[in-house]
């Protein structure tokens, strides 16, 4: 492979499907290259799935611009794009009197970031809008404009809109090293080099390794690990809005959330630790994370736990963000951590209005500019669904039961551009195997379907990138 | 010489504990509830034995894979040995439940039967 | 929409014996809806034997066990419906079934059985930390994949949790030539039955570690190994006794829950200890001509009990469908007392009941030369000597309607006692 790009985008998660997106709708051949097997692998796919109103970050970052200008965009693509979002307002609990002027802090910040929707509320008033609440709230901000958002999906539709407008993507490629050859540069990865007049490095939690290989500024980014328990979507209404704690002595803390597809989400964790690809579980985060959940919602049923899971964020010692020109053709958006899933979109735009400027691309005449989801028809009503499956009996088929998700809509994962290639890759596309049996029941019919749709034996199938293999071999 | 074993039944699910004394062939059981539970502690002491279920390869069956069954039981030490000649077998699809599929399996003197029934695909 | 006189949810082991029953009883237009490519359910692939000497008086394979039932219900010509899945049920009873041929499909039914069986306790539920690799599989999974599907899932195996699908896979494996390390157990005591650790376990020299718990998997594409630690009284791992093992797959035998989505979206209440709908002597649910057998209601060890409960929901459904209105109602309620879990059906309609009414009950703790009682009110009536009893092997008593002599008690406590 030697091939040559006006932008390569290193990296498939949030940030780089976002900004291949925007790229695409100017006149520039763009690839994205990814190390992993599908996008949305690294830090995208695990994390709060939250999209913040804007009043965590300093006024003047770029945490603060990108948290609320994205935050705004979502609201909008959410519909062009057709992706799951819900707008359910969170809440800052105070537990303390002593607090409060830490409370009043966050809102007057929240105005400053140009925050719209932001009040402060009392203990009794905030136990009004969510009756689950502790009795030892005293105070709470409440935001309205925050929401809830599918991080797998929203990543996937970026993903599959750039790539109707042109964009390639090269997955199982990573970028080992670049150098400038005067006209751009030049990245060697394990699949031969690629040649880009223009680089973006969204490599999350490696973009400290891309930056470093150009810029003259040495960076490090810190993996920082947060676990998560998901409980079942009968106990999803226990809280609508996104619950989450004032900082106090006792630590930064923990949130309580409906997730867009109706489960609980409690977590996260905060974990400095070594190996940037270190997702493990530990017991005592998890007890840690239950136990401190209890705070704000006492009655949290954890016997409803459907799985654990933990994520591995790109921290800078800086605290804020690195996005923009760190060398003459080369663009940052490193150290991307929380609000980066609400900033994504945000940041796509920035960058790639940089990169317009600089080489004065035009606007592409054809550019597609919405993009439908795969049908939920377990969601349609029942003439409608009874239409689709007269059309395709596929979608008649259902393989997941917990998620109620068709045959159909597996084949249409496999086969959307970029499309599943792996279990994972259905998993966060329709949602089969998310559900309360955690693919018990549905993992050999995936194995089926994956193997017959990609024309390769089961044994080949991946639960995600090579080396996961579910099977081992034909009795 | 005398010798005395402390068994659990497996002839059913009770899982009776039985204990047998045996001096030679001549062999005594104790806290069976069932005639079956007897014939067991006798059985296991002189010449355990064991029904081995597996399954066999259909070469144009609508499944996969035939379900099988030594029809008795068989001596426990031909297990494997009866298992490698499972697994190298095929069979053609239609298969009727109870059809034998490995006559005599290992010198035995015990077939292998089907335990469902295969339709061709 | 089409109205059915009685329809099964499910075609496995329960809605098979109910559908036989009702018609037996005199019902014939029945509609079973079953969500696989066969009728049989789960005992497809539980192609061992050890099924059936109670109902058949003989030793059958899973599937020998299903065809027995099938046979007859296309002998009766049930009608039945193949990859349909139940998708909602209303307390009025209607229900949405779909399929591929027909699309979404509502169907009016004079009475209900809910038999959708139950599912497998997954790794998340249980919390187990580690890393989240490929070759992790609860044993029903991984029994499919072998049993119906032909492949090996693993070459070196780790089972966690002793119950029976666990200890049965563990030779299923080793038969096929995987070799299995060790089955680790949290309780102090075995989930699964005893003849399964000597034929299963035993025959094949595979350990099995009580009081134990996987702490750790190792693997970031496959599992690599496990960690295993030793518990205390609380179930809690005790430091200082871990042990790793290699291995490259982990099974995972923890617990079976009955599966009672469905049964939720019509409204029937459900029993917190068995997972359950609460049902009444006749299996009739909180919903009005809505019934439940088999693991639906509650996860039993045997299917020759589970035909034997679903045959009474088929016969009770049938003299539902027939009768309509039953006379009033009136409750005892059944309840557990010291070393008692929970009792199935959990109360007795003495108005309508039949002259007898068989209570199965688990026990929660492993007890020695204790007695099962059966008090009504205050007054013990029934006193049986048990040289053992365990959680993992369900009991049963039966209480006879004549015993309550004219005082009607207002409740009939079961317990386990010296």
């Amino acid at each position: 492979m030697n091939e040559k790009y006006d932008v390569c985008i290193i990296g498939g998660g949030v940030v780089g499907c976002a900004t291949a997106r925007e790229l695409s709708k100017y006149d520039l051949k763009v690839c994205v290259v990814e190390k992993e097997e599908d996008v949305c692998s690294g830090t995208s796919k695990a994390n709060s799935a939250i999209v913040h109103a804007g009043f965590d970050a300093v006024p003047g970052t770029l945490k603060a611009k990108m948290n609320v200008r994205g935050a705004e965009l979502i609201r909008q693509l959410s519909k062009t794009l057709d992706f799951p979002y819900r707008q359910n307002g969170s809440l800052v609990l105070c537990f303390d009197e002593n607090g409060i002027p830490e409370l009043n802090k966050l809102y007057e910040r929240g105005i400053r970031n140009g925050v719209s929707g932001l009040s402060i509320i009392s203990g009794d008033e905030a136990r009004r809008l969510e009756p689950a609440l502790s009795d030892k709230v005293v105070s709470a901000l409440l935001a309205e404009n925050a929401g809830i958002v599918c991080p797998f999906q929203m990543t996937i539709a970026f993903a599959e809109n750039a790539a109707s407008n042109g964009v390639t993507f090269r997955f199982l490629t990573e970028v080992t090293d670049i150098r400038s050859d005067g006209d751009g540069y030049v990245l060697s990865t394990n699949k031969g080099e690629i040649n880009a007049k223009y680089v973006v490095n969204a490599a999350g939690l490696y973009s400290d390794k891309i930056h470093n290989a150009v810029a003259d500024d040495k960076i490090t980014v810190i993996p920082r690990r947060g676990e998560y328990v998901l409980l079942d979507r009968e106990v999803g209404d226990l809280v609508s809005h996104t619950v989450f704690q004032l900082p106090t002595k006792y630590g930064k803390g923990v949130l309580v959330s409906p997730t867009v597809h109706g489960n609980l989400l409690v977590g996260p964790s905060a974990d400095d630790i070594e190996d940037k690809e270190d997702t493990q579980t530990t017991a005592s985060a998890t007890a840690s994370v239950k136990e401190r959940a209890l705070l704000s919602v006492p009655k949290v049923p954890y016997n409803k736990t459907i799985t654990g899971f933990s994520g591995v964020r790109a921290h800078l010692e800086t605290g804020d963000f690195i996005i923009g020109e760190t060398k003459n053709g080369f663009f940052d958006a490193a150290g991307v951590e929380s609000p980066g899933l609400t900033a994504a979109p945000a940041i796509g735009e920035y960058l790639t209005e940089l990169i317009v400027n600089k080489c004065g691309a035009s606007l592409k005449e054809n550019y597609v500019k919405e993009r439908r989801g795969i049908p939920q028809v377990a969601k349609l009503p029942q003439k409608e669904r009874t239409e689709l499956i007269k059309k395709n009996p596929k979608y008649g088929v259902i393989i997941c039961r917990c998620e109620n998700i068709s045959e159909g809509e597996i084949v249409d994962a496999i086969h959307r551009t970029p499309g599943a290639v792996s279990l994972d890759g259905i998993k966060r596309r329709v949602r089969q195997g998310m559900g309360r049996c955690q693919a018990g029941f549905c993992t050999p019919a995936a194995i089926a379907i994956l193997a017959r749709e990609l024309g390769i034996p089961e044994e080949q199938v991946t639960k995600n990138r090579p080396g996961s293999q579910q099977i081992k071999e034909s009795l | 010489m005398m010798k005395e074993y402390e068994l659990t039944c497996i002839q059913c699910p009770i899982g009776c504990a039985l204990t047998v004394t045996a001096d030679g062939d001549n062999v005594a059981v104790s806290g069976n509830t069932c005639l079956r539970g007897a014939e067991y502690g006798r059985k296991e002491v002189l010449h355990p034995s064991r029904t081995v279920t597996s399954t066999v390869l259909t070469e144009n069956g609508e499944i996969k894979r035939l379900s099988v069954k030594t029809k008795t039981d068989i001596p426990k030490e031909k297990i494997f040995e009866v298992m490698d000649v499972i697994r190298k077998t095929k069979v053609k699809a239609p298969v009727r439940i109870g059809d034998v599929v490995i006559e005599n399996v290992c010198g035995t003197g015990v077939d292998v039967i089907a335990t469902k029934s295969v339709e061709k695909r | 929409m089409t109205y059915h006189d009685l329809v099964i949810i499910g075609g496995g082991p329960a809605g098979l014996a109910a559908a036989v029953s009702a018609h037996e009883a005199g019902i014939e237009d029945i509609l079973i809806l079953e969500r696989d490519e066969r009728l049989g359910g789960i005992l497809n692939q539980c192609i061992h034997n050890g099924f059936g000497l109670h109902t058949f008086k003989e030793e059958l394979t899973g599937p020998e066990y299903a065809d027995r039932y099938i046979k007859k219900v296309t002998d009766y010509k049930i009608p039945y419906k193949l990859k349909s899945i139940a998708a909602d049920i209303s307390a009025e009873r209607e229900i949405l079934y779909v399929n591929g041929e027909e699309g979404a499909v509502s169907v009016k039914a004079g009475a209900v059985i809910l038999a959708m069986g139950c599912r497998e306790r997954p790794r998340g539920a249980l919390g187990l930390p580690g890393y989240r690799p490929a070759g992790i599989f609860t044993a029903g999974t991984a029994q499919r994949l072998m049993n119906i599907e032909g492949y090996s899932v693993g070459k070196k195996v780790f089972i966690l949790g002793s119950g029976d699908i666990g200890l049965i896979m563990a030779r299923r494996m080793t038969l096929e030539g995987a070799i299995v390390i060790c089955v680790a157990e949290l309780m102090p005591y075995s989930g699964g039955l005893n003849r399964n650790i000597v034929q299963c376990l035993n025959d094949f020299n595979i350990p099995l570690k009580l009081s134990h718990t996987v702490t750790k998997i190792h693997g970031k594409q496959r599992v690599t190994g496990i960690t295993i630690s030793e518990v205390d009284a609380n179930r809690r791992p005790i430091k200082g006794t871990e042990e790793y093992y290699d291995c490259d797959t982990l099974l995972l035998s923890c617990g079976l829950l009955p599966e009672n989505e469905l049964s939720k979206s019509a409204g029937v209440t459900l029993d917190r200890v068995t997972g359950g709908p609460v049902v009444d002597d006749k299996l009739q649910t909180s919903v009005e001509g809505v019934f439940a057998c088999g693991n639906v209601l509650h996860v039993h060890d045997l299917v020759d009990y589970v035909s034997e409960e679903a045959e009474r929901a088929g016969r009770q459904a049938a003299s539902f469908v027939k009768s309509g209105k039953e006379n009033d109602k009136k409750y005892i309620t059944l309840s557990v007392g010291s070393g008692v879990r929970y009792t199935v059906p959990q109360m007795i309609d003495v108005n309508n009941m039949n002259d007898s009414v068989t209570v199965r009950f688990r026990v929660s703790d492993v007890f020695r030369d204790k007695s099962v009682s059966v008090c009504y009110d205050d007054k013990c009536v029934i006193k049986r000597k048990k040289r053992i009893l365990a959680p993992g092997e369900m009991e049963q008593i039966v209480i006879k309607k004549d015993t309550f002599g004219d005082s009607m008690p207002k409740t009939v406590k079961i317990s386990v006692e010296d």
